[in-house]
C-alpha cells in the first residue's frame, strides 16, 4: 500500500473503526474450518436481499399503485421499458430463490443444532427475518393487480378477520376500506417499498450482529471456541472469514447466479410456479379463478389451513385452520427450547432423531403439493394426516430427543 | 446541595418520581402521536360514503340463470331458482350445518327456507363466508368432482366449502356460517334494490 493510502487510512480510523471493524467481521472474524455445501445459503441470502432491492428499486421508477393502472403498468414494464422483462423477471425470480435459500438456510440449522445455546437469540431474530420475508412475498404479489393477486389478498385478510374481538377492525386497518380495493392496494405498495425492506435490513444486520457475537455454529455441532491457542488466543479449528470463505462463497455464488440465470432467461414462469398463469388476468372482483393456489413457498401451511374442517371446542373450524396455519411458521421459534438432546448435530445424534426430521422433510413437501392441488376429500385427508405429523415432529421433540440413542461428540472439529 | 449528586443518592424518592413522571408524560404524548397516524389507516370519508345501493332489473332473468352485480365493491349474486332447484333445498337439510338460519347472515324477512323475499329469487353476497373467494356456481347434478350427492348449488374453489342454492353451509367444511343475504327490496315485480330496504333509506 502506497504512502498516501496508509495516511488516508490512518485519517479515518482516527475518526471512524474501520480498520477495526473490517478485523472483527472479516480479516479477524474466525470460523470453523469445516464448513460445507450446507454453509452457502447464508451468503447466498445476502446475494438476493441486494438482487430484490436493486431491482425493486428500478421496478418502481415505472410501477404505478393504482388499481385501475397496476396491471397495465406491469405489462408496460415488461412490454415497453428497456430491459424492463430483465428488472423484473429478476425480481420475480429473486422471490421464488429468495424462499428456496432461506428454507435450505433453515433446514441447515436444523441439521446441525444451530439454534441451540448460546444461538438461541440468533436463530429468533432469524425468525423474524423470515416473517418479514414472508409479509415482503405477499404484500409483493399484490401490486401487479392480476386475478391471483386479487383473490389471494382476499384470503389473508379474510384469514385475519377469523381472530376474536379485534378481527374486524383488523381488517379495516389493513384494506383501508370496507373490502379490498384501490386503498388497500396503495397502501400495501408502501409496506412493501418502506416498511418492510427497512425492517429486513435492520433485522439482517442484527443478524450477523449476534452471529459474530457468537460465533458460527458447524456441522461438528461442537464449540471452536472452547479450543483456543494458549498464545493467539485464536480457535484452533478457527478460519479468517477473509479470505477463507469469502473465496468459499464466491464458488457458491456463480454456481447460484447458473441456476439464476437460466429460470430468468429461460423459464421465468418456472410452468406457473414462480409467476402463476391466472395472474395474467387482470382482477376481476366479481369472479374467483377456478382453481387458486398460493405461490409455492407458501403452499404447505396453506394446505394446513384448509385441512381443518371440523369445529372444535368452542372455536369454529375457520379459526382453527388460521391459528394451526400461524402456528405452522411461529412453531421454529421454540426448536432451541425442544430439542433435549445432549448433541447439536445429527452427526451425533441417534436413530429416532433422524427419523422424526426425515419424516418432517416428507411432511413439508406432501402438504406443499397438496396446497398446490384442488382440495378433494383424499386429498384433505392426507393433508389432515401430514398436518399432524408435521406438528408431531416439533411438539414430541423434548421427549425423543432426550431418549434417542446418540454418539459421543468428538474434541475437535472433523471433515 | 452537592450530596444530592452523590452516587448513594442518585435515586432517591424526589428523583425517582421525576423519572416516573416524565416517562409517564412521554408515554402519553407518544400515544397521543400515534394517535392521527393510526386512525389514517381507516377508511377514509371518501370510501365511508361509497357503497350506495343498486337497483337491478330482473325481468330477463330466465328460471336457473344466475346474474352477478357489483355492491359495495363485492359481488352480488341473484339466482332465479327453478322449481326443481327449490325442491333439493329441503332435501339436503340434514348436510347443512344451519339450516335454519339461526345465525345472523340474513335480514329477518330471508330467515326461511329459501332464504329470501320471494321463493324463487335468491340474493345473496357471492363470497364463501371462510375467506372470501367468490364460489363457483353449479348446477350440474352428481358431476365427477362433486359426487354423486350434489344436487347443485355453489362450490369455493379455494377450499373446497359447499353450499347449496339457498347460500346454506354443508358441514363440516372450512366455512363456518351460511352466505349472507345484503338487505334488498322490491321496488316493482321485477325491480330489485340491492343494499337498502327501501329507496329513502338509502
Amino acid at each position: 500500500m502506497s504512502k498516501g493510502l496508509n495516511a488516508l487510512k490512518d485519517w479515518i480510523d482516527a475518526r471512524f473503526p474501520m480498520t477495526s471493524n473490517w478485523e472483527a467481521h472479516l480479516s479477524k472474524y474466525y470460523a470453523p474450518k469445516n464448513f460445507n455445501f450446507w454453509y452457502y445459503f447464508g451468503s447466498l441470502a445476502l446475494l438476493v436481499l441486494v438482487n430484490q432491492i436493486l431491482t425493486g428499486i428500478f421496478l418502481t421508477m415505472n410501477y404505478k399503485p393504482d388499481a385501475d393502472l397496476a396491471f397495465a403498468s406491469v405489462e408496460y414494464i415488461m412490454r415497453d421499458v428497456n430491459y424492463g422483462w430483465l428488472i423484473r423477471y429478476m425480481h420475480s425470480t429473486g422471490a421464488s430463490m429468495f424462499f428456496v435459500v432461506v428454507y435450505l438456510h433453515m433446514f441447515r440449522g436444523m441439521l446441525y443444532g444451530s439454534y441451540r445455546k448460546p444461538r438461541e437469540l440468533l436463530w429468533l431474530i432469524g425468525m423474524g427475518i423470515f416473517f418479514v420475508l414472508m409479509s415482503l412475498a405477499f404484500t409483493g404479489y399484490i401490486l401487479p393487480w392480476g386475478q391471483m393477486s386479487y383473490w389471494g389478498a382476499q384470503v389473508i385478510v379474510s384469514m385475519f378477520g377469523a381472530i376474536p374481538v379485534v378481527g374486524d377492525t383488523l381488517t379495516l386497518v389493513l384494506l383501508g376500506d370496507f373490502n379490498l380495493s384501490d386503498a388497500t392496494l396503495n397502501r400495501f405498495f408502501a409496506y412493501h417499498v418502506v416498511t418492510l425492506p427497512l425492517m429486513m435490513i435492520v433485522l439482517v444486520f442484527v443478524h450477523i450482529l449476534a452471529l459474530h457475537e457468537v460465533g458460527s455454529n458447524n456441522p461438528d455441532g461442537i464449540e471452536i471456541k472452547a479450543n483456543k491457542n494458549p498464545e493467539t488466543k485464536i480457535p484452533v479449528d478457527g478460519i479468517p472469514f477473509h479470505p477463507y470463505y469469502s473465496v468459499k462463497d464466491i464458488v457458491g455464488v456463480i454456481a447460484f447466479l447458473i441456476v439464476f440465470c437460466t429460470i430468468v432467461f429461460f423459464a421465468p414462469e418456472f410452468g406457473g410456479y414462480f409467476l402463476e398463469h391466472n395472474n395474467f388476468i387482470p382482477a376481476n372482483t366479481l369472479q374467483t379463478p377456478d382453481h387458486i393456489a398460493p405461490v409455492w413457498y407458501f403452499t404447505p401451511y396453506y394446505s394446513m389451513l384448509r385441512a381443518v374442517t371440523v369445529n372444535f371446542l368452542w372455536i369454529d373450524a375457520k379459526l382453527w385452520g388460521v391459528i394451526l396455519m400461524a402456528a405452522a411458521v411461529v412453531i421454529f421459534a421454540f426448536l432451541p427450547w425442544l430439542d433435549r438432546s445432549p448433541v447439536k448435530s445429527i452427526r451425533y445424534k441417534g436413530p429416532i432423531f433422524k427419523f422424526a426430521l426425515t419424516m418432517f422433510v416428507i411432511s413439508f413437501f406432501v402438504l406443499g403439493f397438496l396446497g398446490m392441488e384442488a382440495p378433494t376429500p383424499l386429498y384433505t385427508l392426507i393433508a389432515q394426516i401430514f398436518t399432524v405429523v408435521y406438528f408431531a415432529f416439533f411438539l414430541l421433540m423434548p421427549w425423543y430427543s432426550k431418549i434417542d440413542k446418540t454418539k459421543p461428540e468428538p474434541k475437535r472439529v472433523s471433515k | 446541595m452537592a450530596d444530592s449528586f452523590s452516587i448513594e443518592n442518585e435515586m432517591n424518592g424526589r428523583r425517582r418520581f421525576l423519572v416516573a413522571a416524565t416517562s409517564v408524560a412521554g408515554g402519553i404524548a407518544g400515544v397521543g402521536i400515534a394517535t392521527p397516524f393510526m386512525l389514517s389507516m381507516m377508511p377514509s370519508e371518501r370510501a365511508k360514503a361509497a357503497g350506495a345501493p343498486v337497483e337491478v332489473d330482473i325481468e330477463k332473468l330466465e328460471p336457473g340463470m344466475l346474474l352477478m352485480v357489483e355492491w359495495r365493491g363485492r359481488v352480488v349474486w341473484i339466482l332465479n331458482r327453478t322449481q326443481e332447484m327449490l325442491a333439493t333445498l329441503e332435501a339436503l337439510e340434514d348436510q347443512l350445518a344451519d339450516p335454519n338460519s339461526e345465525k345472523d347472515q340474513q335480514p329477518d324477512y330471508a330467515r326461511n327456507r329459501t332464504r329470501s323475499i320471494k321463493p324463487e329469487i335468491l340474493v345473496a353476497v357471492g363470497l364463501c363466508t371462510h375467506l372470501g373467494c367468490s364460489p363457483v356456481f353449479r348446477k350440474d347434478i352428481a358431476p365427477e368432482d362433486l359426487g354423486p350427492d350434489w344436487l347443485g348449488g355453489f362450490f369455493c374453489p379455494c377450499h373446497g366449502s359447499k353450499f347449496d342454492l339457498a347460500g346454506r353451509v354443508y358441514s363440516n367444511l372450512p366455512a363456518p356460517t351460511n352466505m349472507v343475504v345484503p338487505p334488498h327490496t322490491y321496488l316493482t315485480d321485477t325491480r330489485l334494490l340491492v343494499g337498502a330496504e327501501s329507496k329513502e333509506s338509502a
